[in-house]
């Protein structure tokens, strides 16, 4: 039944859509989204209404709620036009409405203590460590980030970033503005600086493995939101899985709209994520071909 | 059936509509189901709706072991639909045992467990095991699975070998549990494939599977999928799923179909009655809309109340018969849908 806890899902009516670089920054009235959700979560809309072709819903960090005011609850998400549905959700106006599912999946896991965390993000990856910096802070945690893009307009919220962190690093791999290269070439340099504890990412797949590594290789914990094609979102589908190292040692093809998007980045098989590893929980022997 | 149970012209109110239908003598709240491989086994679609609310929760395909499934990519998505190459990922029948099914029984759903075998012994087996498990209102046998022993040919696509699965598992399954063979519209002729696995006991048919398909990347240039075909879904399959009940209600019109393929809302589920499911199923349309089984439910009872039916079992294979005079002369504008 339906419980507090779990997801809702609703027609909800679009407050705002605007444009922020290379991105749109959608959003929606979705009353009680805000009272359920954790950072790190994400929504899933259904896109090209109600006769659509488009029959898969698309998934997306939420970069903020809001729970009361004016218009009673909101949901905000940081999108990019990829295909079809990017494109019809770019063209929405105010008091459209788009059916929406939030919020989903597993959030980052937060620090008993306050420590000391650095917050990785690539492109609009950074959606969702906004609203994880302020519950950070209110737990009296340092909080450092690492913002990167292959350019200035693929940046997202370097501005807000210096209203919700000690420090901030920004890198482009154009170097039109920040450091030129990656946020791996500097984050070894901050997690030295700041001593941090944790770091959260979340990105790009590639991104996410190499922000895992060095982490492990400075002994801090990692916390990565992973971007898998997901059809869903809820957890029916199973097209959304990717291999992770489980408690047991055993490696499963787990979801990861139910059972992430959030890994510890030391327990997803980075190198791995698109095959079934051999030894992986009901493969076949010898593993699938390559 | 006549087309004298046409009940007239006049919309019957939403109350009046009982939509209670028997199916091969289970009894069924209405005849809305979900359908296999799109509901898991039905716990995370309970945050959406009252999963007791449908006529039956149709569970993923389980197999003897543990299986992890396909590669990723393992969906595409393509016009009104979608192809998937999941692989039958899943926990194998003793964690299902112990885990799904005891969570369907305990939240008092109808728990409809579809089978999937890759030889006739493994079909046997879990057979046996679902069919003695407490809270089983139905076997479903997905026979669209490779045969390991033949070729790897898949089942569904052969009446001798479907017929063999179906014999294998009405075998082990008591009598009171009735057994449904899911069948493949992959086929040359599939009346023949309905009346085989019919003659080797089945209690009744769930069509269609998903049909063979393939995507190619216009970057890659390459197949979509990590398992390269996949099965197509959606409503873009619907008429051909729709054109399969009707072939084979009209060679067996007392055979109990469960129509299955695409359907969207409560008007196609009216199809598929019409054409001669006595239930349906509802599929890919999950993942576009979690809630969507109860709103077809919903929809269903309004499609007809507004035809002036009171029972989902007076539509059953209605539009089989000819139309009756007295509804070719009514207007019936009002009735069709835009």
């Amino acid at each position: 039944m339906t419980t507090s806890a779990g997801p809702l899902q609703q027609r909800a009516e679009v407050l705002s859509l605007k444009r922020v670089g290379a991105y749109h920054h959608l959003t929606l009235v979705a009353p009680g989204v805000a009272e359920r959700f954790r950072p790190g979560q994400f929504a899933a809309l259904a896109v090209g209404g109600p006769e659509s072709a488009l029959l898969l819903r698309r998934s997306f960090s939420i970069y903020r709620v809001r729970d009361s005011g004016t218009y009673g609850g909101t949901v905000e998400i940081i999108f990019a036009v990829t295909g079809k549905g990017t494109a019809w959700l770019a063209d929405l106006v105010p008091h459209d409405v788009v059916d929406v599912v939030a919020p989903l999946g597993r959030p980052f896991a937060l620090p008993k203590e306050a420590v000391s965390c650095a917050l990785v993000a690539g492109g609009y990856g950074s959606a969702p460590m906004f609203a994880l910096s302020g519950r950070l802070l209110d737990r009296g945690c340092a909080v450092h980030m690492v913002l990167g893009a292959s350019t200035e307009s693929r940046l997202f919220g370097a501005l807000e970033a210096r209203r919700s962190a000690q420090s901030v690093i920004v890198t482009t791999e154009d170097g039109s503005v920040g450091i030129k290269g990656r946020v791996t070439d500097v984050l070894p340099e901050v997690l030295e600086r700041t001593g941090s504890a944790v770091v959260y990412a979340c990105g790009p797949m590639g991104m996410l493995a190499a922000v895992a590594q060095v982490a492990e290789t400075h002994g801090a914990w990692s916390q990565c939101a992973v971007e898998e094609a997901m059809a869903c979102g809820v957890g029916v589908c199973m097209t959304c899985v990717l291999p992770v190292i489980g408690e047991d040692g055993r490696t499963r093809m787990v979801r990861s709209c139910v059972e992430g998007p959030v890994f510890r980045g030391d327990r997803v098989r980075w190198s791995d994520v698109g095959t079934v590893p051999e030894g992986t929980l009901g493969a076949p022997s010898g593993g699938w071909p390559q | 059936m006549s087309a004298t149970t046409w009940s007239g012209q006049v919309p019957a109110a939403l109350e009046e509509v009982d939509l209670r239908v028997d199916l091969a003598g289970m009894r069924l709240k209405n005849p809305v189901m979900t359908a296999s491989g799109c509901a898991a086994a039905g716990r995370e679609l309970d945050s959406f709706f009252d999963v007791t609310d449908i006529g039956a929760v149709v569970t993923k395909s389980v197999m003897l072991d543990p299986r992890s499934g396909n590669p990723t990519p393992r969906m595409a998505e393509t016009p009104s639909g979608m192809l998937n190459s999941i692989g039958l990922q899943g926990p194998g029948i003793d964690s299902f045992l112990a885990t799904d099914l005891p969570w369907l029984v305990s939240r008092k759903a109808r728990a409809v467990v579809s089978i999937a075998g890759s030889s006739l012994g493994e079909y046997a087996e879990l057979a046996r095991r679902v069919g003695n498990s407490p809270g089983v209102s139905a076997v479903e046998v997905n026979i669209s699975c490779p045969n390991v022993h033949n070729r790897g040919l898949v089942f569904a696509c052969d009446p001798y070998q479907a017929a063999k699965v179906m014999a294998a598992v009405r075998r082990d399954v008591p009598r009171d549990v009735p057994v449904f063979a899911k069948l493949s519209a992959d086929v040359t002729d599939l009346v023949t494939v309905a009346e085989s696995v019919m003659a080797a006991g089945a209690t009744g048919l769930a069509m269609i599977n998903t049909l063979l398909g393939l995507s190619i990347d216009p970057v890659t240039l390459r197949p979509v999928l990590g398992g390269v075909t996949g099965g197509l879904s959606g409503p873009a399959i619907r008429p051909v799923a729709l054109r399969c009940v009707w072939q084979v209600h009209q060679a067996m019109p007392d055979v109990p179909i469960i129509g299955i393929g695409g359907i969207r809302t409560g008007l196609d589920a009216l199809e598929f009655m019409l054409a001669g499911a006595s239930a349906v199923q509802v599929g890919t349309i999950i993942f576009h809309d979690p809630s969507a089984p109860i709103r077809i439910v919903t929809e269903l009872r309004a499609e007809l109340a507004a035809r002036g039916f009171t029972s989902p079992s007076q539509v059953v294979g209605l539009a089989h018969t000819p139309t009756a005079d007295s509804l070719a002369a009514t207007d019936l504008e009002g009735l069709r849908s835009p």
